[in-house]
């Protein structure tokens, strides 16, 4: 019987595109109405598969019991099917009716829309993401309560905030205007980018959802590139990041779960497929007057895929990290950065400019000292290294920082 | 915290640099100013070209360029975050341009427009 595993990938694969259908069809003010009549529709298979048999074409199956479902409740409730008719008047002028088209290009559309609907700017980010999940992705509750490291509940609660917050904010499923596209894209593309980091640098112990979360920003983002109107530099670039960053995956992490330190990795793991993706794409988003945070993001993981410790190699990180900061300052890249002048200039200079830092609520920033130290001054390095040990406060930080220590003794 | 400009000032505008030099100036800027973003204190900044500017006087008169009859020319500007204006000082400390004889970097702090300053 093949069910059990069947449905979970059914699940997770088309629920999300049903209910950006509906949602499309019914207005995103209804969206819990549409999650449950895609709820439903897999109720119902699992009620009948397993005595009448899998269909030849199951997601077709859904889709046609999806739409019958959806079909039935308008004509339960006349007075909602023509609110939403009222409704879908006033929101566009191409939808005459609730029209309920499960078709490829109409899914694809609906899921572009429904994620610039999402990334709502009165939304929090966290929010967003949690959305992002539940209703683009098919992500159950404790799936990204999992992700999260919180509990169902805040979930649940942080996700019926978001969906009335789209209500108050009475959030239109349509692409934004050419005019608004650019500062709309921006917020997409920064929820894209943090979704893929949550699953590149979740603690979740679970590395299935891990490395799928960050297959789910990939496509989505992948989705903004085959539309014309979003495909633009910007968005290969953050293509191109995620693709060098996923080329990873095999190397990162031991079999435990335990993280692998990048020049201890083994690059012959590395995905050449998908570093070879990664420099096309970053190729590609070369043209164009804007040079944005993921162009140089995607430039520095890319001379990261080269193992070898060449000048040049720092050389160039370092200048793409100095201006990385004039655009977005984070305390990751500073730290960063001035790793990469250690290797250029020499662990003096940068321990003079690491001191200027200060972010002496960061422990990375002491795991940077210990290491400029390293090979200066031991002790002082050990020091540096037993501070940082106190701040980390995940086991994986810990475990790496000890690790450390144990060497320098 | 306060915003202060600090304004490049050489004394020779005219003198040309050799590719090789500029390659090293503008790597040595990109360094300075990068470890002032690194402490999240630069808000901006911008080279001035030398080639190509006027001057406009009194009565619509233009001239080319203030080189010639004034001695010092502006290259360039940054905007830093400081506390103060000793701490703004230590930034302009590192600046490239004072590798230059008789180059200096002015400090100055930006009217905030808040009645008080």
């Amino acid at each position: 019987m093949e069910q059990p595993a069947l449905i979970p990938h059914l699940f997770r694969t088309e629920f999300s595109k049903i209910t950006a259908v509906l949602c499309r069809a019914f207005g995103i003010a209804h969206m819990e109405l549409a999650e449950d009549i895609a709820g439903e529709t897999f109720l119902t298979a699992l009620e009948t598969w397993p005595y009448k048999g899998v269909p030849d074409n199951p997601t077709a199956w859904l889709y046609v019991v999806a739409k019958n479902k959806a079909k039935n409740y308008l004509q339960r409730n006349q007075h909602f099917a023509e609110k939403i008719a009222r409704q879908l008047k006033e929101a566009s002028r191409e939808n005459e009716m609730a029209d309920i088209n499960l078709s490829d290009e109409n899914i694809a559309d609906s899921q572009l829309q429904m994620l610039f609907a999402i990334c709502h700017p009165a939304i929090p980010k966290e929010a967003q993401i949690g959305l992002a999940l539940r209703i683009l992705c098919g992500f159950g509750i404790t799936e990204i309560a999992d992700a999260f490291l919180t509990s169902k509940d805040v979930i649940n609660k942080r996700l019926l905030r978001a969906k009335e917050k789209l209500r108050e904010e009475k959030a239109v499923m349509a692409f934004p205007g050419p005019a608004a596209i650019n500062g709309r894209l921006d917020t997409v593309l920064t929820t894209l980018y943090l979704l893929f980091n949550e699953g590149y640098y979740s603690e979740s112990q679970d590395a299935v959802i891990r490395e799928d979360l960050c297959l789910e920003a990939m496509r989505l983002t992948y989705l903004l590139i085959e539309n014309e109107l979003t495909n633009q530099p910007m968005v290969k670039a953050l293509f191109a990041l995620m693709c060098f960053h996923a080329s990873r995956f095999e190397a990162r992490k031991t079999a435990n779960g335990e993280i692998i330190l990048y020049q201890d990795q083994d690059e012959t793991l590395w995905n050449d497929e998908l570093i070879a993706r990664g420099a096309r794409f970053l190729h590609e988003a070369s043209q164009g007057e804007r040079l944005s945070r993921y162009h140089l993001e995607a430039t520095i993981a890319y001379w990261n895929t080269q193992k070898e410790d060449t000048a040049e190699k720092w050389d160039h990180i370092l200048q793409l990290y100095n201006r990385l900061l004039q655009l977005a300052y984070s305390p990751v890249a500073a730290l960063n950065r001035t790793y990469a002048l250690s290797k250029v200039k020499g662990k003096e200079v940068a321990i003079a400019e690491a001191e200027k830092l200060q972010l002496t609520r960061n422990h990375y920033y002491f795991v940077l000292l210990g290491e400029l130290y390293t090979g200066i001054d031991n002790n002082k390095a050990v020091q540096y290294l037993e501070q940082a040990l106190g701040l980390a406060v995940t086991l994986t930080d810990k475990r790496t920082i000890e690790q450390k220590i144990a060497g320098l003794r | 915290m306060d915003e202060f400009m600090l304004i490049f000032r050489h004394e020779d505008g005219n003198k040309v640099a050799s590719p090789e030099q500029i390659q090293v100036w503008m790597k040595q800027t990109m360094d300075w100013i990068g470890g002032i973003a690194a402490q999240n204190k630069f808000s901006g900044g911008n080279g001035l070209a030398f080639e190509g500017s006027k001057v406009v006087k009194h009565n619509s008169v233009v001239t080319n360029g203030p080189f010639g009859e004034i001695k010092e020319t502006i290259g360039g500007y940054v905007i830093v975050k400081a506390g103060s204006v000793e701490e703004a000082v230590e930034f302009a400390k590192g600046c490239p341009v004072l590798q230059g004889d008789g180059n200096s970097v002015e400090v100055r702090k930006l009217v905030k427009g808040d009645g008080v300053h």
